[in-house]
């Protein structure tokens, strides 16, 4: 590239803060501060402080912001915390001004509470079983949190075993814990995964990626052969095929599809469907 | 000369039960307060300015369900596995719904101005029930054939003179 884009050089602390609009799409570094879009006409040339002072209060009524992944609070701007490009998405009912974050790359997953995430049994101790998810603690679960267990039917759970579950509580200061059941008490498909299969690791980035609503490589896969895939949020894939052949393309495939363009990724499904 | 020198009694005495039946309400409530300040005054406190909290418009999410819609994370093609397919189309339709919902009203199998004509004469019917039998002159019968009832309420009727 002959001239990459000075963006850097206006975004140094002490500088004018960049109004999150003007930013959306783009790369943003930590330690930039961000102007929500209520801020940006109060301030003066250059003078990040004092707001004029308006006769009528009323007319202060700003809308909720919520500051998602990779930022932060720092008074009444946005503080960025990990280097990625910022997103905004406008929230379905007006009343609140929709949600920043930072679209980020990482391998290690922090716990965060909602998360459907796939864990291993690591150990059992009397009420409750240690389950290794990949953070920093592995998580308790407690052998109630399953659909229909009780204290005299436990549910069937070895060490070594596959979870899917996701946590009721994640933050920095306690342990997490996670349950598989949802707050009506129903499983809706979390507990136990089953036998065979294969789990491995990805990105946390590819998750989401995979995820999301419109995939196309989550529909082309699903047209090759019968397979049936468990997805983590804390990057981790569980993925079950009738043969260990066709498994182990999948996960092969899976794994590959983050660096691909989309013309090889269309080259190889070819090649798949083709055998 | 005993009658001009009252026996000096004690406090705690004072603060007796027995000591106290004697007394006025309102002696009783000024000892109480004086009690109550006394506590009040042993208890400690934070000598600060008083902090004003500032009205923070921003909310802290760390998660990402709120930032994309993502689909539901168990996923099963060509019939690998029907529960789990199943649940794929309930959990994805229920995200749908839930925006779907905020753009659309309920249809509703009984229409509100149903539900009110019936309760009206619900209540009649039921009330008629446990009516006491001079009561039940009470109630008409509508020209509809519904029971409604017509309240007299009996009030003192002051005699003239």
């Amino acid at each position: 590239m002959a001239e990459p884009k000075l963006v850097v050089v206006e975004s140094l602390p002490g500088c004018r803060a960049r109004a999150a609009r003007t930013v959306l799409g783009q790369v943003v570094l930590p330690g930039e501060e961000l102007l929500l879009p209520e801020q940006e006409e109060t301030d003066g040339p250059g003078v990040a402080g004092e707001r004029p002072l308006r006769l009528n209060a009323a007319v202060c009524s700003r809308l909720r912001v919520v500051c998602g992944p990779g930022l932060r609070r720092c008074g009444d701007r946005l503080l960025v915390t990990k280097c990625g490009r910022l997103r905004h998405k406008e929230s379905g009912s007006g009343s609140s001004g929709g949600i920043y974050w930072v679209d980020s790359q990482q391998k290690r997953y922090v716990p965060v509470k909602g998360d459907h995430v796939i864990g291993i049994v690591t150990a059992k101790s009397g009420d409750i079983f240690k389950v290794d998810v990949g953070g920093s603690e592995p998580a308790s679960l407690s052998y109630l949190a399953f659909e229909g267990a009780t204290k005299r039917n436990r549910p069937n759970v070895q060490v070594g075993d596959l979870i899917y579950g996701q946590f009721v509580v994640a933050n920095k200061d306690m342990e997490p814990e996670m349950v598989c059941i949802d707050s009506c008490g129903r499983a809706n498909g979390m507990g136990v995964i089953g036998q065979d299969g294969l789990l491995f690791k990805v990105t946390l980035g590819l998750i989401r990626k995979l995820l999301a609503p419109d995939c196309e490589i989550i529909q082309e896969v699903g047209k090759l052969y019968p397979l049936e895939i468990v997805f983590g949020m804390n990057g981790r894939i569980w993925v079950k095929a009738k043969t260990i052949q066709q498994t182990l393309i999948l996960a092969n495939i899976l794994e590959a599809c983050e660096h691909m363009t989309t013309d090889q990724r269309k080259q190889i499904f070819a090649r798949l469907a083709e055998c | 000369m005993a009658a001009e020198r009252k026996t000096k009694l004690s406090k705690n005495l004072l603060r007796m039960k027995f000591m106290q039946r004697g007394l006025d309400s309102e002696t009783k409530k000024q000892l109480e307060e004086e009690e109550k300040k006394i506590i009040s005054e042993e208890h400690w406190y934070l000598d600060l300015p008083e902090l004003k909290e500032k009205e923070s418009f921003i909310i802290e999410e760390q998660s990402f369900l709120l930032c994309e819609d993502l689909l539901y994370g168990r996923m099963s093609f060509r019939g690998f596995n029907p529960e789990v397919e199943k649940l794929m189309l309930q959990m994805n339709a229920k995200n749908k719904a839930e925006e779907e919902e905020e753009d659309g009203t309920v249809e509703l199998d009984v229409s509100d101005e149903e539900m009110a004509r019936r309760y009206e004469t619900l209540v009649g019917t039921i009330g008629k029930k446990f009516a006491k039998k001079r009561d039940r002159a009470n109630y008409e019968e509508d020209e509809n054939g519904n029971t409604k009832p017509v309240k007299t309420k009996k009030m003192f009727l002051k005699p003239q003179d």
